[in-house]
């Protein structure tokens, strides 16, 4: 008889065994929370969250929970493969290789387009955070074309909120949970900051604040919201501005906030006649040149009555009114432009576009107006602003936002985010208590000083990019077009078409470069994205082009190769696939130059450092790059001699500066020789030790009186410059009117020098380049017949899922194992589709046959699945009859990457046309049953692929799985 | 629930070989007292006690597959305090043994007799056997009856009619089979059994169809409300938090469709009552052995469906939470 | 006597599942495990687990609630699972109240799990012996741990605390203090199991605005000229009362 169960304290079975407790990030997701990983005899026990963790406390979720199950997956990649000769792509069919040939086959190719045209190699990247390197990497190599996930995921919410108050949500900012009273969640299923989330809701809860959420579909966080306010999608900027009207109606506005903080009073020129027509008026003195505004305009001062340069002390500016300057110059304050906006925009008119009652929207209004005003907060904290004023506290406004890709997956995304930052700002609720907060790097100018190079030219053989890939554009002339204004970069980013798409358009890469449009490249890497399923838009098209040949039998991409880790549907097209570590098995950066993990209160950087050896041949993808680096001779990883200069990724980390000498690294701590520096100091050659002692994290809690108000804190941006995380000690006021949009909107109309639009795109942009926000209907609604597709369809994240990564996780792929379609009962039944039958979902693009679930917590016009449930068969190591391939769906093959071609052919992306951001939830479709006879399974299906070589298989494709760490005899 | 085919077994066979031999014992005393026959007793009553046996062995041989480790099945017999399981564990061997030693003394002929009774009455040693075996046959009805009866949240089940049915319809069956082995024998006892078997047959529809009318009109202890503890008419579940079927999901449905559902239940209650009645009846007067042989037959293969149904129809409350796969 | 058991806040649960992962990550490589997997790469997967999160819908829309329903083992202070076990393999341990079942006593019959009116055992399919919430008895008394890790593992995973662990036999405990003042109720009381296990409803908070609160004196819009100021002509007190 073994020992009796449950004996606590036999640890008979451990003191047999090897116990090793390690610290390390966990990556089942983009979260990155710290978790401490127990080892018995070299294998997984146990992952917990690590309560010495600033992020998560302890706290981990389903997925860290299952890590355990993706490291022993059955879908690892574990050897380099060349795909068979005589294979298509997409047949999964591959040899093994070493990585010796592997590198050859890569020096050898991208040597040769270096040599001649950098831009035919393309670099991809997706769920990655290690963009510091891959963008680096880019650079180096010289081609402009870079991207990392951004561009189909969420850069609306970091452009539309960087554009108007120099941070945003997503990883650089925030909510203040633990202050505020009232807190409004905006188009949230499960955020990148997810467990911190969670821990602040419900922390938030329990203090009796009010918790608000708009979404047309209730679950998740918005299951616990104390109130509920479904919503049509892509109808939230009308919400926004109708709430902004009825805010200033009441007088809820936090006018002093907004004279001091924000361009709301400052004078517009209103001379249609002038070049200057909707630009500041500014006085004579040429100001200091730099990436910030300068502090060179107007306000009306009441006592006065004449214009007076802001923030003169004493002075008291009008913010509504009509003046005329000396020159008869008609001009206003911003703010008058705004009542102006949106004097239209009224509760009732927002009523019959957003589905919200009258009576709701404007209650809404109040409640946060005197939530705002009513309940403010002092802190006791003494704080300087760059005018010089000294403060004796910190005040706030305890009503707090948050909004991610409910807002941000419409291509009318940045005006409405736009229009939320706005209504954020006229609550006065930005960076202060209660309301919204800052994460280190952020605030930065508006817009971030980092640019593009704007020259075709830029792109030279054997020579680094002159210039960033990824940028931030603030006038026309930061656009990396070519002379006839078309795009110098394969996916158009930075082009007339979407100008501040300042994490590139991904989504649009594939399908351009198979049409050739604006050129043909030759060799594209990807690395961490699925594009041949849950990143590709119209994905059953996208995996045509993939293997789609010119008459001369060429691949019209030609070389396409995939670094994963996992069998997933993106490996099968790979011409060469490079099997890399799971997160476990590596070292990893959350640098402060990338995304890092900061605080409210701070910077915090943190790393991954293996728990586990790498698993057969894999590789880390970082040490790859050093390699092709190194073997390329790019500068940045060569020695003037020519020799190679970092021996691996670890010494590349703590080498690495970001110019000679500069003291910044992708490491923001223990720098310095002896690890007494931070933020800035030479190599530490101790520095991983450094922070693997300490729970692999950095963290800098900045004083108090730099926390709030950053910026305008003068003691904050100081020692934000002295740390190098920002260039100039300027006041970064929030752009209730947006100059820069109104550049772009000047040249369009023909107004400016410099740079102009081609004529096709005029319209295009002086429409959307509004220099206040508007309410308009996504591109695609528009261009779509709504009395043929009526409804809206849209994904949400489930909370134990990540994207399609976990399907191969013998946990988690319990609790998701395929997924339904969520109609409303009364939409369904009307539908005559059965609660559980089979259906239709078909948009002007596509159709998926699917199961259907009644729901009554999804608003009627609105049909919406779980993202990423739905497999190819035969990937991520399932049997090909897996309930993901039969039952589940993929809801991208009813979504376009592009808008209906115009008259004259012309493609433009299905994305904002400001920023390019996916329009994911753009899509308008129409539901009906399945025919009785027809099969029950998803439509479509695809080719069942086999597992490729190397693929841990054998070993665990049982019948039964029975894990127990350490392999217990039992 | 999901009615397992171990315990459709195991019920309905021991059922039968319980009947059986209450129905030789019967036999022995009516005889004993005069009021029939001596039957002989290796023949007749070894032979039936040793069917007996046989039908319990089956029914415990099939129980065994319904235990995840039938190895350790022994250790069933430690909770008799508590558990009606645990007494029938204990009570069907020993019955089974009781019976089997009656059949050996039949059979062996070493049944002397222990007391004369007004010098009339032999009062054997197999009669005393025989009534402890008795005792141990009503008690294992009882404990079979109450492993169901027990459970209070399966209120079809937790009613006195539970045990009356097992009681009844076990003994039906014992009896009819008795009747068939009778015939077969060419005892006498033949009209006997039957009369009983007739009698019990009618009053075991009795109080069946009580206890499916009773069951039609349950009106349940447990709702949606009181599972999750919110009170509100309208309430769906719309996960259950795993999609592809757990224990909780295998065990306590039984997954057929309605129709088959309720086709089982009007063959059961053709196949147990009155088609074997009506067999019964004719083979009785027309001595057709094969009548008599078919009827048991039918009646057994009927109660295959009852048991299926019993358990069938029976609403675990658990159900509740596995309502919806989402 | 004591009686440990878990306390569910469904006012902040989010379902997440964290705790129904975390509980098979800890149990299936420790003294209660292994928790098997049938199917675990193919179709059909299925597996033993001893906490699931339900979803609820309440109500018509607009006015739906959506309820995440954590449920595992509810260590009944009158549990019907232990007295039917004919093994004694199911059994409550005096000291803690914490229900449990011995897998070596165990002949998987299934009984227990007939009488335990919630639906949280589960048979083992590959160990063919009867499972459940252990309460993670081999963690909450483990002193090698650190104090507060002596906690449940799915208690420790839950980003939103709405796990809590306790004894609720103990006034001061967290737990039973959250019974008490937050209105903890059983899961079917009606077959007297006086479930240990408790949940905490929903709450909600609203705002209440007073019309008057929309006009004030410190109104902005007085300084836009927007609202009209009092009329110096208009009639005051000044003009009609002399005391
Ligand atoms: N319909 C619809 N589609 C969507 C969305 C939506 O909401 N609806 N959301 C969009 C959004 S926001 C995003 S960000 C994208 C995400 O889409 P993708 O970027 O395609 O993300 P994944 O599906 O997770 O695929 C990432 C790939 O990374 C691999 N991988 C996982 N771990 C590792 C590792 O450690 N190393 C390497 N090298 N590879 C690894 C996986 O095997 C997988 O092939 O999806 C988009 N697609
Ligand atoms: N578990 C898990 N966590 C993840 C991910 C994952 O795959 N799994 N992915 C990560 C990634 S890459 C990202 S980008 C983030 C995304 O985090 P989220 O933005 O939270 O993710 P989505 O699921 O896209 O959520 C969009 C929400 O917006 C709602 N919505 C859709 N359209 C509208 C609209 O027009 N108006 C309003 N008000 N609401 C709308 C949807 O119903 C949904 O609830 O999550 C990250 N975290
Ligand atoms: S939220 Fe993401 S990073 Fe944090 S534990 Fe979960 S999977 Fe890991
Ligand atoms: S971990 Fe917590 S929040 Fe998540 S489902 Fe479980 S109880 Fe709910
Ligand atoms: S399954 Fe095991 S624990 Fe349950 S009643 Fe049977 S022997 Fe007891
Ligand atoms: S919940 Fe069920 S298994 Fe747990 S103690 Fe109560 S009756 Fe027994
Ligand atoms: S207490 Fe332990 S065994 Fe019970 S549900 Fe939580 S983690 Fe699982
Ligand atoms: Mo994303």
């Amino acid at each position: 008889m073994s020992n009796p169960i449950h004996d606590p304290l036999s640890k008979a079975l451990d003191e047999q065994s090897r116990i090793e407790v390690k610290n390390t990030t966990c990556y089942m997701c983009a979260c990155r929370c710290g978790i401490r990983v127990t080892l018995r005899d070299g294998e997984v026990r146990y992952i917990q969250g690590n309560p010495d963790h600033p992020l998560n406390k302890g706290v981990i979720c389903a997925k860290g929970s299952s890590g355990i199950m993706k490291q022993y997956s059955p879908a690892r990649l574990t050897k380099p493969l060349l795909r068979k000769a005589g294979s298509d792509r997409g047949d999964n069919e591959f040899e093994e290789i070493s990585w010796d040939k592997a590198f050859e086959i890569m020096e050898e190719r991208l040597g040769g387009l270096r040599e001649t045209d950098p831009k035919k190699f393309a670099l991809f990247t997706g769920r990655d955070q290690m963009q510091a390197l891959t963008g680096m990497f880019a650079k180096q190599f010289g081609t402009p074309n870079y991207a990392a996930h951004g561009g189909f995921c969420s850069v609306n919410m970091a452009a539309g909120m960087i554009y108007t108050i120099g941070g945003s949500f997503w990883e650089f900012g925030g909510p203040d949970l633990d202050r505020a009273k009232l807190f409004v969640m905006i188009g949230t299923a499960e955020d990148h900051h997810s467990n911190p989330l969670k821990m602040a809701l419900s922390k938030f809860k329990r203090q009796g604040g009010k918790f608000i959420s708009i979404n047309p579909v209730r679950t998740g966080y918005s299951a616990i919201a104390d109130e509920w306010i479904p919503i049509k999608p892509g109808t939230d900027g009308a919400l926004f501005l109708a709430l902004t009207n009825e805010i200033i109606k009441q007088g809820l506005y936090d006018r002093d906030f907004l004279v001091n903080y924000s361009n709301a009073a400052e004078l517009v020129n209103m001379d249609r006649e002038s070049s200057e027509y909707g630009m500041f008026v500014r006085f004579e003195v040429p100001p200091e040149e730099g990436c910030f505004d300068p502090q060179n305009k107007l306000w009306w001062d009441r006592e006065l009555n004449k214009p007076i340069s802001t923030h003169t002390p004493g002075a008291d500016p009008y913010f509504l009114g009509e003046f005329k300057l000396d020159d008869g110059t008609p001009v206003k304050p911003s703010f008058q432009l705004l009542v102006d906006r949106v004097k239209d925009y009224t509760a009732e008119w927002a009523s019959s576009i957003t589905g919200i009652p009258e009576e709701t929207i404007k209650r809404l209004a109040h409640e946060m107006g005197i939530t705002a005003r009513d309940e403010k907060i002092e802190l006791p904290i003494p704080w300087t602003d760059t005018w010089g004023n000294e403060h004796e506290s910190v005040t706030g406004n305890p009503v707090a936002f948050h909004a991610m890709r409910g807002l941000a997956a419409h291509s009318n995304g940045f005006q409405t985010i736009r229009a939320m930052s706005i209504l954020m700002s006229i609550l006065g609720t930005i960076d202060r208590p209660g309301g919204f907060r800052h994460k280190a790097p952020f605030p930065r100018p508006i817009p971030p000083c980092a640019k593009t190079p704007n020259d075709p030219r830029a792109v030279k053989p054997n020579t680094p990019l002159d210039g960033m890939p990824l940028g931030w554009p603030a006038d026309p002339d930061d656009l990396f077009v070519n002379d006839d204004g078309s795009p110098v970069r394969i996916d158009k980013a930075f082009s007339w078409e979407y100008p501040l798409s300042v994490h590139g358009l991904m989504h649009n890469a594939i399908t351009n470069a198979w049409r050739g449009d604006p050129y043909r490249i030759d060799t594209l890497l990807i690395f961490m994205a699925n594009m041949a399923w849950n990143s590709a838009m119209n994905t059953s098209e996208v995996r045509e082009m993939l293997n789609d040949k010119d008459e001369d039998g060429q691949y019209k991409i030609p070389f396409l190769i995939v670094a994963d880790a996992f069998q997933s549907e993106m490996v099968a097209y790979a011409d060469l696939v490079l099997p890399d570590t799971t997160y476990l098995e590596r070292h990893d950066c959350m640098s402060m130059l990338d995304r890092p993990i900061s605080e409210f209160d701070g910077p915090v950087d943190s790393v991954r450092i293996p728990v586990l050896p790498p698993t057969g041949e894999c590789k880390p993808f970082q040490e790859v790059i050093i390699e092709l680096g190194s073997r390329l001779k790019l500068p940045a990883f060569t020695n003037a001699d020519g020799s190679r200069k970092f021996r691996d990724y670890p010494d590349f980390v703590v080498n690495y500066e970001t110019a000679p000498g500069s003291g910044i690294g992708f490491l923001a701590g223990w720098r310095g020789k002896g690890g007494e520096k931070f933020m800035k100091g030479e190599p530490n050659p101790k520095q991983w030790e450094m922070y693997e002692k300490n729970n692999c994290v950095f963290q800098y809690e900045l004083p108090k009186s730099y926390q709030y108000m950053r910026n305008w804190n003068q003691g904050y941006l100081e020692w934000s410059k002295r740390h190098a995380l920002t260039r100039y000690v300027e006041p970064i006021n929030i752009h209730i009117y947006s100059e820069v949009l109104q550049k772009f909107r000047l040249a369009a109309q023909g107004k400016s020098d410099g740079k102009q639009p081609p004529d096709h795109l005029r319209k295009r942009v002086e429409t959307h380049f509004d220099p206040l926000p508007f309410y308009s209907q996504p591109l695609e609604s528009q261009a779509t017949d709504m009395r043929k597709f009526p409804l809206n369809a849209i994904t949400q994240r489930p909370m134990a899922m990540y994207h399609s990564w976990d399907s191969q996780n013998a946990w988690l792929r319990q609790i998701h194992t395929y997924n339904y379609l969520y109609v409303n009962s009364k939409t369904a039944s009307e539908a005559g589709i059965d609660d559980g039958g089979w259906m239709w979902i078909e948009s002007m693009h596509g159709k998926v046959r699917c199961l259907c679930r009644y729901s009554e917590a999804v608003e009627p016009g609105t049909v919406w699945t779980w993202n990423a449930i739905g497999k190819g068969p035969g990937a991520w190591g399932l049997d090909p009859d897996a309930n993901e391939s039969k039952q589940g769906f993929l809801l991208n093959h009813v979504i376009s990457e592009e808008l209906p071609p115009s008259e004259d052919g012309e493609h433009l992306s299905n994305s904002d046309p400001i920023t390019g951001q996916a329009g994911w939830y753009d899509v308008h479709v129409r539901i009906y049953p399945a025919e009785p006879g027809e099969p029950k399974v998803t439509s479509p299906q695809f080719d069942p692929v086999q597992p490729v070589p190397g693929q841990a298989m054998e070993k665990k494709r049982g019948r039964w799985l029975t894990y127990f760490a350490g392999r217990k005899k039992s | 629930m999901h009615p397992a085919f171990s315990v459709i077994f195991l019920t309905t066979l021991i059922g039968a070989g319980q009947g059986l031999f209450l129905a030789l014992y019967t036999g022995q005393l009516y005889s004993v007292f005069k009021v029939l026959p001596v039957q002989d007793s290796a023949h007749f009553y070894a032979l039936g006690s040793l069917l007996a046996v046989l039908l319990l062995l089956a029914g415990l041989l099939s129980s065994f597959f319904h235990l995840g480790h039938p190895e350790r099945a022994w250790r069933s017999a430690a909770c008799w305090r508590t558990s009606w399981l645990s007494r029938e564990v204990i009570v069907l061997p020993a019955f089974t043994g009781a019976v089997a030693v009656y059949g050996l003394i039949h059979y062996l002929g070493w049944n002397p007799v222990l007391y004369t009774f007004r010098e009339t009455f032999e009062i054997d040693l197999s009669l005393i056997i025989g009534a402890g075996a008795s005792l141990l046959g009503f008690t294992l009805f009882l404990c079979t009856g109450m492993i169901y009866a027990c459970i209070k949240q399966l209120q079809e089940w937790a009613t006195p009619l539970t045990v009356v049915n097992y009681t009844l319809l076990g003994s039906a069956s014992g009896f009819l089979l008795a009747t068939a082995f009778a015939a077969w024998e060419g005892s006498e006892l033949t009209d006997f059994f039957g009369g009983w078997a007739i009698l019990m047959t009618v009053v075991a529809f009795i109080t069946r169809t009580a206890s499916l009318i009773r069951n039609a009109r349950i009106k349940h202890k447990t709702s949606l409300e009181t599972a999750i503890g919110i009170r509100h008419a309208r309430i769906e579940q719309k996960a259950q938090g795993f999609m592809c079927g757990s224990f909780n999901t295998r065990e306590y449905f039984h997954g057929a469709p309605q129709h088959i559902f309720s086709l089982i239940k009007w063959s059961f209650l053709v196949l147990v009552f009155p088609v074997p009645l009506v067999l019964v009846s004719v083979g009785l007067s027309t001595h057709a052995l094969s009548l008599l042989i078919a009827a048991f037959l039918v009646q057994y293969s009927g109660l295959l469906l009852e048991r299926w149904f019993f358990f069938a129809q029976s609403n675990h409350p658990q159900n509740l939470y596995y309502q919806t796969v989402g | 006597m004591s009686q440990l058991a878990l306390v569910i806040d469904l006012n902040v649960c989010v379902g997440c599942h964290a705790c129904v992962t975390s509980c098979k990550e800890w149990n299936t490589s420790g003294t209660a495990g292994y928790m098997a997997d049938m199917n675990p790469f193919s179709k059909d997967p299925t597996g033993t687990f001893f906490n699931r999160v339900q979803t609820f819908e309440v109500g018509n829309f607009p006015n739906t609630e959506t309820v995440h329903f954590p449920k595992s083992c509810l260590h009944c202070e009158d549990p019907p699972c232990v007295p039917v076990c004919p093994t004694g393999a199911s059994y409550k341990r005096d000291e803690d109240g914490i229900v449990l079942v011995d897998y070596d006593k165990c002949i998987g019959c299934k009984y227990c799990s007939w009488a335990c009116p919630y639906g949280v055992r589960e048979l083992d399919e590959h160990q063919k012996v009867m499972k459940k919430c252990t309460l993670c008895v081999d963690r909450i008394y483990d002193e090698s741990l650190p104090e507060n890790e002596r906690k449940p593992a799915c208690v420790l995973a839950c980003p939103t605390s709405a796990r809590l662990f306790g004894d609720v036999n103990d006034p001061d405990s967290e737990a039973a203090q959250a019974i008490r003042e937050r209105g903890g109720y059983q899961l079917m009381p009606e077959w007297g199991t006086r479930p240990a296990n408790h949940y905490l409803p929903r709450r909600k908070t609203s705002i209440t605005i007073h019309e008057d609160e929309l006009i004030r004196a410190d109104n902005p819009l007085y300084k836009e000229r927007q609202l009209p100021m009092p009329d110096a002509d208009d009639p005051t007190l000044d003009e009609t009362t002399s005391w």
